[in-house]
């Protein structure tokens, strides 16, 4: 266990260097927030009472969307790990006395986790100061708190086994860029990063919320507001449970194939 | 005689790129497919949302699909055209610059022909069919002066979100890195740049007409389609647009005199 935190504290120290890119993608997120929120502004004055959550809740889901966007992000999949699965330096990786699974997974979590410690403070406290309805309200209690918090971690841990069970197929393919393009694509627009969840027709939405992507950045970000409480809130988290279990088991499954009868690409 | 010259030789570019693209026929298609997912997955959100809401500021389904689709090819064409300068800043860094500049050819049109993305044409054809389908809908009556309208704003978007990649290269020659936040008005053009600018409030409104023209290539000649405006000087807003070539290449000017190598 202590070396793959070891590993982690490498990745999130490594991840921290990068200042400058941090800078950039604040202001990246700041605009984008806004400009977000200024569109859905827009459908709510024209029909308010169609509006599926409220406005205030619709305003804080984007701003945690982007402020925790490093954590949550389908695309953060590092092109470091693609590549070094098609050159072969991933061998190298192989030779380490270390899983390869819980490897890759803190070294995933590192990076996700300096990135967003990196640029979520800013964003959250320029959210905070926005008037209402635009910007970010105290949590609706205490309880709606400690859940966000806990299925935050559960979400992130369903995000980072996702991503690793892609890693994991790679190694079945040569040319992984048609596999990671349908898999973030599949996963931007089913985890409520192109427009929420709530937004989509009733029918369609049951079935979103039961698909793995749902189980992500979805449930803390409503449950925040109170949108998701109750009987539906413990029924996502325990959804979440269930995802990562299966996604964490199934990633370890095929890497365990993988290191068994592995080709290594490259000369 | 020298501007024949000058096609020429970016046909020729232009020809060995996509030579060489298809030496790797898997991996162009690949691209393809994601360039068109990306704005795919742009369309579904605004799809969905119509689904829900009738009108957005006035504007139905159809009419904010034309306006999509119009923006959409512009700044399709602009990136097909101009990505080299995407690249431009490890051209710099490596100092393949030098090379450049000592050919006896237009600056400009090396870097051009540096690269020349086809695989932009995934997202070109989702335009096409959006606008045709924006076109059918949104019950437009067309004129001649609307079709001269349309082309004016092919016309003139392309050469502003042309500007902004010549700015966003001029800028590496004063920070020799890619300046991230520049993303901002390409991208963030790209994905908001779907609604009438008018739907995000007067604020962005103005900023949209006076320091970054994107109103001038989307919302006003839309209004102008659409009938909410007459009088024929607004078809010609998105010409006034193509303006904004004009201080992008002053920036890229200053930016080559001053230009010290920084290669080995």
């Amino acid at each position: 266990m202590k070396k793959y935190l070891s590993f982690f504290r490498l990745r999130f120290v490594m991840g921290l260097q990068y200042r400058a890119a941090a800078w950039a993608g604040i202001a990246t997120q700041f605009v984008w927030g806004i400009l977000l929120i200024a569109m859905f502004w827009a459908f709510y004055q024209t029909e308010p009472e169609r509006f599926p959550m409220t406005f205030e809740a619709t305003a804080g889901y984007i701003w945690f969307q982007q402020a925790f966007l490093a954590l949550f992000a389908a695309w953060m999949l590092e092109a470091e790990i693609f590549e070094s699965i098609k050159n072969g330096n991933i061998a190298y990786e192989l030779c380490r006395p270390m899983k390869i699974y819980p490897m890759l997974f803190s070294r995933a979590a590192a990076v996700r986790i300096s990135r967003a410690s990196l640029r979520c403070v800013p964003i959250l406290v320029f959210a905070a100061l926005l008037p209402e309805p635009w910007g970010l309200r105290a949590p609706a209690d205490a309880a709606a708190f400690l859940m966000f918090l806990a299925t935050m971690v559960l979400g992130f841990l369903v995000t980072v086994a996702f991503g690793v069970l892609i890693y994991g197929v790679t190694f079945f393919t040569v040319s992984p860029e048609g596999l990671r393009l349908v898999a973030t694509s599949a996963m931007d627009f089913f985890d409520g990063s192109v427009i929420p969840l709530p937004f989509f027709p009733e029918g369609f939405k049951r079935v979103m919320e039961l698909l793995p992507f749902a189980a992500m950045a979805n449930v803390p970000f409503r449950i925040y507001s109170k949108d998701l409480a109750g009987k539906a809130a413990l029924k996502a988290a325990g959804l979440q449970v269930l995802w990562f279990l299966i996604l964490a088991g199934a990633g370890w499954a095929v890497m365990a194939r993988a290191e068994k009868k592995m080709t290594v690409q490259g000369g | 005689m020298k501007v024949r010259e000058h096609l020429g030789l970016y046909g020729h570019y232009v020809s060995i790129q996509i030579k060489s693209m298809m030496q790797y026929k898997a991996s162009f298609f690949l691209s393809a497919l994601g360039q068109f997912l990306v704005s795919f997955n742009v369309f579904l959100g605004m799809f969905f949302l119509f689904m829900r809401f009738s009108t957005v500021a006035g504007f139905t389904y159809s009419q904010v699909l034309l306006c999509f689709s119009i923006f959409l090819m512009e700044f399709s064409l602009a990136e097909c055209v101009g990505r080299g300068f995407d690249t431009f800043s490890s051209m710099v860094r490596k100092g393949e610059f030098d090379r450049v500049m000592v050919r006896p050819r237009g600056l400009v049109l090396q870097v051009l022909g540096s690269r020349f993305e086809l695989t932009r044409f995934g997202r070109m054809l989702q335009a096409v069919v959006m606008f045709v389908y924006g076109v059918a809908k949104s019950q437009v009556r067309w004129t001649g002066a609307k079709v001269m309208t349309v082309v004016f704003m092919l016309a003139g978007g392309t050469a502003v979100f042309f500007g902004l990649f010549l700015a966003y290269a001029a800028l590496c020659f004063f920070t020799l890195e890619g300046l991230e936040v520049m993303n901002i008005f390409t991208d963030g053009a790209r994905e908001f740049g779907k609604y009438p600018v008018g739907v995000y409030g007067k604020r962005i409104l103005q900023f949209c007409t006076w320091v970054i023209p994107y109103a001038l290539i989307q919302y006003y000649p839309l209004l102008y389609l659409l009938d909410q405006r007459t009088g024929i000087w607004w078809s010609f807003t998105p010409l006034l647009g193509g303006l904004f070539l004009i201080p992008c290449y002053g920036l890229w000017h200053l930016g080559v005199r001053r230009y010290q190598s920084s290669g080995s």
